[in-house]
């Protein structure tokens, strides 16, 4: 069994806040990020995939297919966009990291064919990150 | 869902290999120049990993402003900018990077209690780093 990784980036535009919560609520539990009118961060993706190695072709997966994939699922719809209003999952939870590595995770994951997919990492900053193995 | 979620965080600070239980010539021979009486620093990076059930109603496994709270009172600001030998964990013990990332694992384990703690990772420098699951953990990496 190998593992294999790819990293792609994209930038994007999110705010924390909860209908659900009074403004002060929103205010103490999210903070600065509660700013209506948003702020960006460079997200750093990296999709791990498992699998054996194809004797043939001696990949686990055909890199050039999984970053098509990535760029096709994930990529194209969230690099430059405000998440909380252009994409269709935050449209009802918040775009918090943990929550964009669940869905990144849920838009690769019936996409690939034939390697497994393991492990989605996104980073928000080099300090901060999720990683999501699709445990419920 | 569960979500891991790793938290990274700087200090700096120095430190004398030297073991008690060695000779002169054997911490010398071990510890080279870690082993210089006047001792040497470090810059750390220091990544916490926690993991829990993501919160519907704020997507978070915990908030980070309670994480970096308590990391910030109970670890960088009794390890940063000091020297690691005169603090009272280290006296009997040597403050190798792998003893230091045990004890902020235990610090980490008794009082952080928002999350669940999969473990420590220390890096000494850019070459080298150091995990820490506690003693139970059968695996190296905390997933499935």
């Amino acid at each position: 069994m190998v593992y294999l990784t790819r990293k792609a980036e994209f930038s994007a535009s999110h705010y924390y806040h909860n209908p659900a919560f009074t403004p002060e609520e929103n205010r103490r539990i999210f903070g600065k990020c509660n700013n209506p009118n948003g702020h960006g961060h460079n997200y750093t993706l990296e999709v791990t995939v498992k699998g054996e190695v194809d004797p043939r072709s001696g990949f686990v997966v055909d890199l050039k297919q999984l970053k098509e994939i990535m760029h096709r699922e994930v990529l194209d719809a969230m690099d430059h966009r405000f998440l909380n209003k252009e994409v269709p999952e935050f449209f009802t939870q918040i775009p918090t990291t943990e929550n964009l590595a669940i869905a990144c995770w849920q838009r690769l994951q019936s996409k690939l064919e034939t390697a497994k997919l393991y492990r989605v990492r996104v980073y928000e900053t080099p300090d901060l990150f999720v990683d999501f193995y699709g445990e419920l | 869902m569960i979500a891991h979620l790793t938290r990274r965080y700087r200090f700096s600070s120095s430190h004398r290999l030297d073991s008690a239980e060695m000779s002169a010539a054997e911490n010398l021979a071990t510890y080279g120049k870690c082993n210089n009486p006047h001792g040497h620093g470090h810059n750390y990076a220091l990544e916490v990993t926690v993991s829990g059930h993501v919160d519907p109603a704020t997507g978070m496994v915990c908030n980070l402003v309670d994480l970096d709270g308590f990391v910030e009172k109970e670890v960088l600001s009794r390890y940063h900018l000091e020297n690691l030998n005169t603090l009272q964990e280290f006296a009997q013990l040597v403050p190798t990077t792998e003893n230091l990332s045990v004890e902020i694992y235990e610090i980490l384990q008794r009082g952080f209690n928002k999350a669940h703690l999969d473990g420590v990772r220390l890096e000494e420098t850019m070459l080298n780093s150091f995990e820490y699951t506690g003693e139970e953990a059968k695996e190296k990496l905390p997933c499935p």
